[in-house]
């Protein structure tokens, strides 16, 4: 008994010490698209976030996979019983990456900095919403809303909020200063990006990983050939969905697939007539076989979405039912809205699969009821210039990525030309709410709403989809914000 | 050779194997018309990667279209660029080397240097540029091929116009007060025809492959039109669960451009003997 626990424990020591003089101490995360600079908070671009967010930069709270919020830089926080005032209490000892110290002038400075008129910070409205931050003490922050706030500990769990310095500030793009655990080491542009754990980070300790080097490969196929040739260890949003067959079967990989806060809606120019008629816009919807083109293009990956809210989301309703696949009620919606068919509507499709192939389905479903969509593809930089900023389109498919961001409605000016003080007055509800079971009812509201005016055809939640190198553990399966969250990662 | 000779055409093995290709691909596209097994348009989810059966003789793409007759009907595209792009070549082209070749002079070499510089860009580039510009879509990716002929076909019409011009036959009819409309009719286009004829063949094969690596590319067809060249674009997803819809459109592409090269190897060796001595 005795000699057979020796023999395990001198085994078990050997297999210890192997592992340890083979552990791999860095990671190569493949990501689609390059970051074009590397401040979040001065451009949108969500690859910026999935580089630096977490990893370089640190905001107060930290939204962590499950989209519970939890304490970042801050140790605690108290909110007023009205939700006007919100009280951070700082971590101490905490240094920027130049050795500068973290203190709650920072936070005024960065959150003024976001709010200024110049900012071209993409959660603007947010910080213009906060009247006035008080810093009693280095340690000690208060932030004074001018109307109940909410949803403001989940914003400065974003991106958009993380900490800089003033002395920084200017030149994060290129050369960040974050408080994070890692440090920019090299870009080398249009290829990778890699960082290097910082020394001076508070629990040096708790962070496994020494390098990480971020490999952007934007073409689907490409994806698959470097994860089978091992060249990335993990790629988060994998978009070929196609292809996911072969590293399920292969035990060198794993495959994890979560939700994302991407709503996937085939969004119309609410403008431009016919699609100004709410029956025209009623009949698209009921046109469209959700189904169809979850399987077709998502390979049955995603959930069924009946407006702007994902079933993660807090205040969901499932909306799905309010327009069943029904050609022949489309047809007849059509008649009675007086367009002559076929009635002619372009289809502009950006790059991502799920618009590609989603949209050949989508053209045969409203072919069916005498829509002819001509089908136009496009890039990135045609659709952000032609649909989202000249707003010259009739339909198009897209994933709005962002969370809890149903308030684009009460944009008239948005690319969906939505136009509804109803609305308008409903979101005013949803973002003044004084408490959770208020804000769920306003929510609640405005999804109706917005299905009811069939604004866009909603389709599916974007789901969050992984695959690794089976040895990779700490990758998240949710995905409520684009993140790649570094210290958590380690190998088995 | 000479002038007065008898002429008789050689038939060789290239005119052959490349004669049999090209009417293959006229053919697929004239039975596309009347017959396909299926729409080729048409989405069937349930069916979608299946295997080749007899029920879908090359199985389905991935959203379960038929890939046979997707391929019979994308060759009708490949045959219109052909033959558009090659069209607005041929005019432009012909009308500008003769209008070089018979004023001479700086005329002559604006029109040739305007050639070179149209010349100078790669052919592709330049289309996927103009696509880009004005939009992607089977006739933009007409007239950015054709536009791109246009320069080819004037330098081969001026240097070929130009030895006929030297010719007695032509300064007799000079001589004789004809016109340089009638002196064209008559005298250098049925004599620089054979040149065109071979070049146009080679230039319809390099349309066909322009308009594939354009609809590859997005710039080209827009679904739910086919093409082979988005055929290959939509395989290349699925690449590693179904290389077979990646080779069939390849293999199209290859021997349609292939059976057109050998084509006009062969009318080059049959109708100008001379050319093929030079090369």
């Amino acid at each position: 008994m005795r000699r057979a626990s020796v023999l395990i424990s001198a085994s078990l020591a050997l297999v210890l010490s192997a592992g340890f003089a083979f552990a791999k101490d860095s990671v190569t995360v493949g990501m689609v698209l390059e970051p074009p600079g590397l401040d979040p908070t001065s451009a949108p671009a969500a690859a910026i976030g999935e580089v630096t967010h977490y990893n370089i930069f640190e905001g107060l709270t930290k939204i962590e996979e499950d989209f519970s919020v939890t304490p970042l830089l801050a140790e605690k926080w108290t909110f007023s019983p009205d939700l006007k005032t919100l009280t951070f209490t700082l971590k101490p000892n905490i240094k920027f990456q130049d050795g500068e110290p973290f203190s709650s002038k920072d936070v005024k400075f960065s959150f003024e900095r976001f709010a200024a008129k110049d900012s071209t910070n993409k959660d603007k409205g947010f910080f213009a919403s906060i009247q006035s931050i008080d810093t009693p003490d280095p340690m000690t922050v208060v932030l004074n809303f001018k109307d109940p706030s909410f949803e403001a500990l989940y914003h400065l769990g974003t991106e958009t909020s993380v900490i800089i310095d003033e002395k920084s500030a200017a030149t994060e793009g290129t050369a960040p200063v974050g408080t994070g655990p890692y440090k920019l080491s090299s870009w080398t542009k249009g290829a990778s990006i890699t960082l290097d754990k910082w020394d001076g980070y508070r629990e040096p300790s708790k962070i496994p990983l020494a390098h990480a080097t971020f490999r952007f490969i934007s073409d689907p196929s490409a994806a698959v050939a470097a994860m089978l040739a091992g060249d990335v260890d993990a790629f988060p949003r994998f978009a070929n969905v196609q292809a996911l067959g072969q590293f399920r079967s292969d035990p060198r990989f794993q495959v994890l697939v979560g939700g994302t806060e991407g709503k996937t809606i085939l969004a119309m120019n609410n403008k431009k007539p016919p699609l100004d008629n709410l029956k025209v816009r009623q009949a698209i919807a009921y046109a469209i076989d959700r189904k169809a083109i979850i399987d077709g293009a998502m390979d049955g990956l995603g959930a069924p979405i009946g407006s702007h809210l994902t079933p993660n989301d807090p205040g969901y309703v499932d909306l799905t039912g309010m327009y069943p696949h029904d050609p022949a009620k489309a047809k007849a919606l059509l008649k009675e809205a007086g367009v002559t068919t076929p009635l002619d509507l372009t289809l502009i499709l950006p790059p991502p699969p799920y618009a590609r192939q989603g949209g050949q389905i989508i053209a045969a479903e409203l072919a069916d009821v005498g829509i002819n969509a001509k089908i136009q593809e496009v890039e990135w930089a045609q659709w952000l210039s032609g649909v989202y900023k000249d707003k010259n389109y009739d339909l198009t498919i897209i994933s709005h990525v962002e969370p809890l961001d149903i308030g684009i409605y009460a944009n008239p000016n948005y690319y969906f030309q939505y136009d509804s003080q109803a609305f308008r007055d409903i979101y005013a509800k949803v973002s003044t709410a004084p408490n959770l079971e208020a804000y769920k009812a306003a929510l609640g509201e405005a999804e109706r709403k917005l299905a009811e005016d069939s604004v866009n055809a909603f389709l599916f939640q974007l789901p969050n989809v992984t695959v690794a190198d089976a040895k990779l553990q700490g990758l998240w399966k949710n995905a409520p914000i684009f993140v790649n969250d570094l210290s958590a990662m380690s190998w088995k | 050779m000479s002038a007065g000779g008898l002429w008789r055409p050689r038939v060789s093995f290239s005119l052959w194997a490349g004669a049999i290709l090209a009417l293959m691909l006229l053919l697929a596209a004239a039975v596309s018309f009347v017959w396909t097994p299926y729409p080729p348009a048409a989405i069937d989810i349930p069916h979608k990667l299946a295997s080749p059966s007899l029920a879908h003789l090359f199985g389905t793409d991935d959203l379960g279209r038929d890939v046979a007759s997707q391929l019979l009907t994308g060759s009708r595209i490949s045959i219109l660029v052909g033959l558009v792009a090659v069209g607005i070549g041929l005019v432009f082209g012909i009308v500008l080397g003769l209008i070089a070749s018979f004023s001479g002079g700086w005329i002559e070499d604006a029109v040739m240097r305007l050639s070179d510089f149209v010349f100078a860009f790669p052919a592709l580039l330049s289309a996927i540029m103009l696509t880009s510009t004005y939009g992607p879509g089977v006739i933009n990716a007409i007239i950015a091929i054709g536009v791109l002929y246009v320069p080819i076909i004037a330098k081969v019409t001026r240097a070929t116009a130009n030895g006929v011009l030297a010719r007695e036959y032509a300064l007799a009819a000079r001589a004789a007060g004809r016109g340089p409309l009638s002196i064209a009719f008559d005298h250098v286009l049925p004599n620089i025809a054979p040149a065109l004829i071979v070049q146009a063949t080679i230039q319809f094969a390099g349309a066909i492959l322009a308009e594939a690596a354009l609809s590859y590319l997005g710039l080209g067809a827009q679904p739910p039109q086919a093409s082979w060249g988005r055929m290959l674009a939509e395989a290349q997803n699925v690449l590693y669960n179904a290389p077979s819809l990646a080779i069939y459109p390849g293999a199209a592409i290859a021997l349609s451009v292939l059976g057109l090269n050998l084509l006009g190897d062969g009318l080059r060796d049959a109708l100008d003997p001379k050319l093929k001595a030079r090369s």
